[in-house]
């Protein structure tokens, strides 16, 4: 075991997944010599040079198409997307083409890709950087939807995503880059995609976060508990498929709920998390079940980001609401 | 820009014609003949309701026909776009499985296994990008073959046109361009499509040749395609072809061509038409004849009659298969979703 930050997860698990299948390329804007905005291809190129390792020209359209055709010739694409705002640009491709590709062929070609793109944010990025819109990819039939909350699972969730047969889309919290750190298991690790992660046990109210949610949502459980309230922080891990029974699980027992997401509020996927919820564990149910969510804003600029992004004065306050309804 | 012909209208030789041997040529003219009826017979199918939406490929045989023939099927991909039903036929594909996808029937996307068929493309553009990522994805691998991908006018107005010739030209990916430019999408003009007075013209500006191209003229597709696949081989990466061709009806049957094309454009594409241009080169070179002709008559008749037999005895889906396909591991949520859809099945 080391102490890694998500990034450098992120990075060795590429390096490992390339040096153990050759079909296994990446591809996109500076991920080469530059090794990518934020290093995750650092040195990859270097290892296996210009041809597994490719500078795409900026053009995110055909960055994913040509990895739907690359998969289809039999290779294992791991495209990057710079920032998840970029995405837009290919969204034809992602949403369309590539999540259907299986089914518009009656499964004659399978497309094993996996894109990866950081997401939310948090770091000061210009506009049009920073929003966070997992909603919309989960909403896309044919797509997996990954959005690790720390390092070892950055690391075991993308193994398992470029091995996974499927399409995949695996979301990267910008502003847990470097700030997440935690021991990762040597060697290889895969983590199965629709098991959450108990991020923290507790028995009082159970608090569901992703991504870069998950830290803010250990925060507020850490800050609940010296007022004695003992909370269960759920990591979903996987958005798409989403763990259902272990939702259900953990709510029946402690029978409140908040969840936590950096999205707009409106139809993020906060809203399916809570339906779930309520379908499945209505009758254990003591409270109402909340959200604590970004605003019906696009995410501001950066100096007003700090106050949009969920926080863990925010999370407390809905946990003490839940525990006090 | 000029335009590469080997027949001319009339039918006579302006060029060198490729080397093709004779069996090959009469099967290149009867395929075109099957073109034309299969739209009749697909026409009379959706107007008594028995077929959905199609797209006739009446004037457009020899921009199909001469492009997929320069092809060799075991190495050489197929990226269509949905007006190329003969180079999808070509490539292996079932008449009555096409039929089938044109009534909306699952079975009808179904491509040949282990094949080098790509899906029909209804999204325009969205195509190219694909095809690129496939010609690269074989150079990688070392693997011989090119990848021919249509498209229309229209879609050459697409960004991932752009894109898909710009990652191609950097890549030297071995794909090869085929514009079918009819004039018409739908029922905007190329002058309101584009400013420039050609597709080809664009080959330029990302670094591969452009080639502008009697869509019309079976003999020069063929030689066109030749070269552009003998570059893509040798590693000189993509290729754009303009193939200048006409679409005698409408852009579907859904479409009433009259609102819109002049009369007088009209009479004047019918003297552009493929087959009779070919034919009338194959009978003066002893080629083709009147008991020929008859032959091939019968030979689409038999191509028809079949694929219309399977059509009809193929039964409606199963409704549940609408969940088939979707993933390869399946979410255990889609797994419900499919156990109480067939509850509700039966509950009825």
């Amino acid at each position: 075991m080391a102490v890694l930050s998500m990034v450098e997860a992120i990075r060795s698990t590429l390096e490992a997944e390339m040096a153990r299948d050759e079909r296994v390329i990446v591809l996109g804007e500076d991920v080469g010599k530059s090794g990518g905005v934020f290093r995750a291809t650092d040195k990859l190129q270097e290892r296996f040079g210009s041809e597994r390792v490719v500078d795409t020209p900026v053009s995110e359209a055909a960055i994913i198409g040509a990895s739907i055709g690359l998969a289809t010739a039999g290779l294992v694409p791991v495209p990057e997307l710079q920032f998840l705002g970029f995405a837009h640009q290919a969204w034809h491709q992602i949403g369309f083409q590539l999540a259907r590709f299986r089914y518009r062929t009656n499964a004659r070609f399978t497309t094993p890709v996996t894109i990866r793109a950081p997401y939310g944010g948090g770091v000061r990025a210009p506009e049009l950087h920073s929003d966070a819109f997992e909603s919309m990819l989960v909403h896309s039939p044919g797509l997996k939807v990954v959005a690790p909350g720390s390092a070892a699972d950055a690391k075991g969730l993308l193994a398992t995503a470029i091995r996974d047969p499927d399409p995949v889309f695996y979301l990267e919290p910008l502003k847990g880059y470097r700030l997440v750190r935690d021991e990762v298991p040597d060697g290889e690790y895969l983590v199965e995609f629709g098991k959450v992660r108990v991020a923290r046990a507790g028995d009082d109210v159970t608090v569901v976060a992703w991504s870069g949610m998950v830290g803010i949502a250990e925060e507020a459980a850490a800050a609940a508990e010296a007022e004695g309230i003992s909370v269960e922080v759920l990591d979903l891990r996987t958005l798409m498929p989403l763990d259902v029974d272990g939702l259900a699980e953990s709510v029946a027992r402690t029978g409140r709920a908040v969840v936590v997401q950096e999205a707009p509020l409106t139809a993020g996927f906060a809203a399916e998390v809570v339906a779930t919820i309520a379908e499945e564990a209505f009758v254990h149910l003591e409270a109402p079940i909340s959200r604590v969510s970004g605003y019906d804003t696009p995410i501001p600029m950066p100096q007003l980001e700090d106050y949009y992004i969920p926080d863990a004065h925010r999370v407390l306050a809905a946990i003490r609401a839940a525990v006090n309804f | 820009m000029e335009l590469f012909q080997i027949l001319d209208e009339g039918g006579q030789l302006v060029g060198e014609p490729p080397a093709i041997d004779d069996a090959t040529l009469v099967e290149m003219l009867r395929l075109m003949l099957l073109g034309r009826r299969i739209d009749q017979k697909a026409i009379s199918l959706q107007r008594r309701g028995k077929l959905g939406t199609y797209a006739p490929l009446s004037g457009q045989e020899a921009a199909s026909v001469g492009s997929v023939f320069a092809l060799d099927r075991e190495s050489d991909w197929v990226v269509p776009q949905y007006r190329e039903q003969l180079a999808m036929l070509h490539h292996g594909l079932p008449l009555s499985t096409y039929l089938l996808q044109r009534m909306g029937h699952p079975q009808g996307s179904e491509l040949p296994k282990d094949g080098t068929l790509y899906p029909q493309q209804v999204a325009l553009g969205a195509h190219l990008p694909q095809a690129v990522g496939l010609a690269w994805g074989l150079r990688l691998q070392g693997r011989p073959g090119v990848v021919l991908a249509y498209f229309g006018d229209g879609a050459s107005s697409e960004g991932d046109f752009h894109e898909a010739c710009n990652l191609a030209g950097v890549r030297k990916a071995p794909v090869i361009f085929c514009c079918q430019n009819n004039g018409w999408a739908i029922s905007v003009p190329w002058h309101l499509q584009s400013g420039s007075p050609s597709v080809a013209a664009r080959g330029a500006g990302y670094g591969m040749p452009g080639v502008r191209v009697d869509g019309n003229d079976v003999l020069a597709m063929y030689a066109s395609t030749s070269e552009a696949r003998r570059r893509g081989l040798g590693g000189d990466g993509p290729t754009l072809i303009e193939a200048v061709t006409t679409r005698l009806g409408a852009h579907t049957t859904a479409d009433d061509p009259t609102r819109y094309v002049p009369a007088d454009q009209v009479e004047q594409e019918k003297a552009r038409d493929p087959i009779t241009r070919f034919r009338t080169w194959m009978t003066a070179t002893g080629r083709w004849d009147d008991d020929a002709h008859a032959q091939a008559d019968r030979w689409c008749d038999e191509q028809i009659e079949r694929a219309v037999a399977e059509f009809d005895a193929t039964p409606r889906p199963d409704p549940v298969t609408l969940f088939d396909n979707v993933y390869a591991d399946e979410p255990v949520r889609l797994l419900r979703q499919r156990a109480a859809f067939v509850a509700d099945r039966e509950s009825r």
